[in-house]
């Protein structure tokens, strides 16, 4: 146990955890829009998985990281589109399209996989960024100033969630769409285009988890993303539907992540024990959620009520 | 009430007159109308809500809707306001058609509307529910919104904290956001949907005030209420709604509350509220010799004792504060009071639905604290609750599913866990038609029904169901003047059958006309309960105030 507690593992245990926590965090801030706005999406995993083929396949054809991102996001657009249609256009049940955009997104990156790359091979990850002077700082420079553009583009939306949902027009429209669709429609507030605007914001974000996650791992297999899309969807319910709230959220779980990992590196924990801590993120998640659930009642009271004018 | 406005309510229509800060409203012609609409039909399954109604607003009149529940007075005017599109007819405003396609268009074309239920983002501020859907920038330019909100506020006397959130406001205030917000977008014509159901006497006072100079300011108000006296004091001109058809149209100084309750339901009536003359106020009473701590004549079946009950909101007193009553079979408890003052809150801890700091509240010698709704509800008690949408009735469900809610589990209507649904449906029937609830058939989704009916439905399900106890919160709110006067015998010969009843409402006529003992409240406390034949208006009126 003694080795764990060194200087350098707690620095690097603790820069894995950061790097570890952007696929949640891009993901569930992505999804906390959509739910401001009355929109439940369980299909996150499956959107993160197609984004992370596409992002992994362009990485490997073209050797552009900052590429395979951005392919990312546009197949977690492309998918956007989709759910936008079946929710807001057929008034599809949110639960259930969730899953089907789920499974499509498995079986879908799945094949892709087999048939057009077939063999995993690595991918390089992104370059570390070091910002001047801060990254200097002894231990915190390498925990926090020390990553990756991504890890920074993370931090950063979560300000800029934080502002347009709390200050902007377009987030007023929002909480009140997600509040009281019926009030923000008498008073000329297009609830279809303010939850189309979110769907797609929050599923390019996904597909932009996907793409991160890929690039982080440095590989692709099938079922990459091992439930992280729907930790992101809980994640949303433990950060109270604040960027803040799923900041925290997501840094608490790439953090036990990565110590958990550490452990297990270190022989620390092993046989049956590893396997066991492995489920210590979800457990905690799932504590920290009875415990906030309790407190706050702050769900968008439209989450998943379809909207429809009567006529 | 910040300020009074410039033209009292008897000031004569003066179309086309600006208010004070500059906004020019409502220019009416002589010879046109604001409003007309023209030929309105509009079919639901089952029911012609609207048979070619033709209706027509003035700028400067307050124009009244009247009818029985269900007449389709909501309908023509959600209808007006692009919720529900015509089957036929069309909307002319200043003699143009205009289109009302959606809620924002009516809006747009100058068309406001106070609905029954309130559309209204609890989760927003004041000023951002105000704010919400004008053009904006990037950024809402809530300090703008924010001063006009103050000044429309001191101009019409309608006081409200514009930075509090709209979940922290009490009812009466809602609205005033319901109104502000329709000033705001500089409305010509103003729709109020049942707007007094939720005020107290006081409020209503203040309120047709300032509904009086929204009109001397050149705008055309539609008003629409079940209470005769109310329709009386404001309109300038009535029309009467029967069955979804115009049966006429008169004004308060032709007609009398008689003759209106007769159009409304088409043959004669006896309109007892008329009759019944209110308690004698001229009896030279002295307070002093009232007795305050009035007992049932019988043992009491319902008792609650030193009772507190925590509110919503967290950090102020407790809403119930060591109050304790007594109920005995065949009494009515009437329990008066301004709303707000904790009626609601010792509703909902007898009937379970909230569980008290301290104290107890036994039925028959049993603990109802710390039991099921159900538990309690098997012990005898039936009530029937204030929010009749949220805690009433489940909008999903029909008619007759509704109506079986409490009592399915009841040897009668199920064997062995399976619901004898002829049986049931046969009961549904027969209420429907002893309740005269207005729907298509028994079968038809609750959410369809009109207001008045749905209130209706729950009063037949409760009274229904042979309770020792009936609690009744505002038991007449939002029912047409016939109905109220059914559900009124209804209750009494619920008394002489010898069931505990608790009725509370804020209408102090409906107290009077129903109880045996009246207890006031005030700030969660009883002020005193005492003999309904004993007592004055006049000492009642000191009590609700705290006296
Ligand atoms: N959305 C709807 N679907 C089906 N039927 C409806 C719908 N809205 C109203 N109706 C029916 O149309 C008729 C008129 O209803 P409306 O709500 O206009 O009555 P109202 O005059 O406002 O009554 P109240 O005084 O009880 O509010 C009723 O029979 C009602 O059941
Ligand atoms: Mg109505």
């Amino acid at each position: 146990m003694a080795e764990f507690f060194t200087a350098s593992v707690l620095v690097t245990t603790f820069a894995a955890g950061v790097r570890l926590a952007m696929p949640f965090l891009l993901a569930a801030l992505g999804e906390t829009l959509g739910q401001r706005s009355g929109v439940l999406n369980l299909g996150v995993d499956g959107v993160m998985l197609i984004g992370a083929f596409f992002a992994y396949w362009t990485v490997l054809e073209t050797d552009s990281r900052l590429g395979g991102i951005a392919v990312g996001l546009l197949v977690g657009l492309a998918m956007g589109v989709l759910y936008a249609v079946v929710t807001l256009v057929f008034h599809a049940e949110q639960g259930i399209s969730g899953i089907g955009i789920f499974l499509f997104g498995l079986g879908m990156s799945e094949l892709l996989f087999q048939e057009l790359v077939g063999t995993p091979f690595p991918i390089p990850a992104l370059t570390e960024v070091a910002i001047p002077l801060l990254s200097d700082i002894p231990g915190l420079g390498d925990m926090l100033f020390n990553h990756s553009l991504l890890v920074y583009v993370g931090v950063v939306l979560v300000v800029v969630f934080t502002w347009v949902i709390n200050r902007s027009t377009f987030g007023l429209n929002l909480r009140a769409v997600g509040e009281n669709p019926e009030a923000a429609d008498s008073l000329g507030v297009s609830v279809v285009r303010t939850r189309a605007i979110a769907i797609l914001i929050g599923n390019a974000l996904a597909g932009m988890a996907g793409a991160a996650l890929t690039i982080e791992l440095g590989t692709f297999q099938n079922n990459l993303t091992n439930g992280i899309g729907f930790i992101a969807v809980a994640l949303v319910y433990f950060g109270a539907w604040r960027p803040l709230g799923v900041l925290a959220g997501s840094f608490l779980y790439g953090l036990v992540t990565a110590t958990v990992t550490q452990l297990k590196v270190l022989d620390i924990v092993s046989g049956a024990a590893a396997s066991l801590t492995t489920t210590a993120p979800a457990v905690l998640t799932v504590l920290a959620l009875a415990v906030i659930a309790r407190r706050t009642a702050s769900q968008p009271a439209a989450l998943t009520v379809p909207f429809e004018r009567r006529r | 009430m910040t300020t009074q406005p410039e033209n009292g309510p008897e000031a004569e229509t003066n179309s086309g007159s600006t208010s004070a800060s500059g906004t020019s409203v409502a220019n009416t012609s002589v010879s046109g109308a604001l409003l007309e609409m023209r030929g309105i039909t509009k079919r639901f399954p089952g029911v012609l809500a609207n048979d070619s109604v033709s209706f027509d607003v003035q700028g400067g009149e307050v124009h009244t809707l009247l009818g029985e529940n269900g007449a389709g007075k909501s309908t023509l005017m959600k209808i007006l306001f692009g919720m529900y599109s015509a089957d036929a007819g069309e909307v002319l405003l200043e003699g143009r058609p205009v289109d009302v396609s959606s809620p924002s268009a009516a809006i747009e074309a100058g068309i406001g509307m106070i609905h029954q239920h309130f559309m209204l983002v609890p989760t927003l501020t004041v000023t951002e529910n105000v704010a919400l859907g004008l053009p904006h920038g990037v950024r809402p330019d809530l300090d703008v919104v924010r001063s006009r909100v103050g000044e429309l506020s001191e101009q019409y006397g309608l006081a409200v904290d514009p930075d509090v959130y709209v979940w922290q406001l009490a009812v009466g205030e809602r609205q005033r956001v319901e109104i502000l917000k329709a000033l705001y977008r500089e409305i010509r014509l103003l729709v109020l949907d049942e707007p007094t159901a939720v005020l107290t006497p006081q409020e209503v006072d203040d309120f047709f005030v300032t509904l009086r100079a929204l009109a001397d300011d050149g705008r055309g108000l539609i008003f629409i209420s079940h209470k005769l006296h109310e329709v009386m004091a404001l309109s300038d001109r009535i029309t009467v709604l029967r069955d979804g058809r115009v049966v006429g149209s008169t004004t308060p100084g032709e007609t009398d509350r008689q003759e209106l309750a007769e159009m409304m339901v088409g043959r004669q009536v006896k309109l007892a509220s008329v009759q019944r003359q209110p308690a004698d106020s001229s009896g030279e009473s002295n307070p002093a010799d009232l007795d305050y701590d009035a007992r049932p004549a019988n043992d009491a079946r319902l008792v609650v004792t030193a009772l507190d009950v925590a509110g919503d909101r967290d950090g102020v007193p407790p809403a119930v504060r060591g109050l304790s009553l007594e109920v005995a079979p065949g009494e009515i408890l009437g329990v008066a009071g301004v709303s707000g003052n904790g009626q609601r809150e010792l509703a909902e801890a007898i009937a379970g639905l909230r569980r008290p700091l301290t104290g107890s509240i036994t039925l028959d010698g049993f603990e109802l604290v710390g039991a099921s709704p159900q538990r309690i509800r098997r012990s005898g008690l039936s009530f029937v609750p204030e929010e009749r949408m949220r805690d009433g009735a489940i909008g999903d469900f029909s008619v007759s599913e509704n109506l079986m809610l409490v009592d399915h589990g009841e040897p009668a209507h199920a064997v062995r866990g399976w619901l004898k649904l002829g049986a049931l449906n046969k009961r549904a029937v027969d209420l429907v038609d002893r309740y005269q609830i207005k729907t298509p058939d028994v079968s038809t989704p609750t959410s369809s029904l009109s207001g008045g009916n749905i209130q209706k439905m729950i009063m037949a399900r409760e009274l229904s169901s042979g309770p020792s106890v009936l609690l009744a919160a505002q038991p007449t709110r939002g029912v047409d003047v016939g109905a109220a006067e059914y559900i009124h015998e209804r209750l009494l010969a619920q008394r002489d059958e010898g069931t505990a009843v608790i009725v509370i409402s804020e209408d102090l006529d409906e107290v009077l006309a129903l109880a045996d003992r009246i207890m006031v409240m005030f700030e969660g406390r009883v002020v005193g309960t005492v003999h309904r034949d004993r007592c004055t208006v006049e000492q009642l009126g000191l009590m609700m105030a705290g006296g």
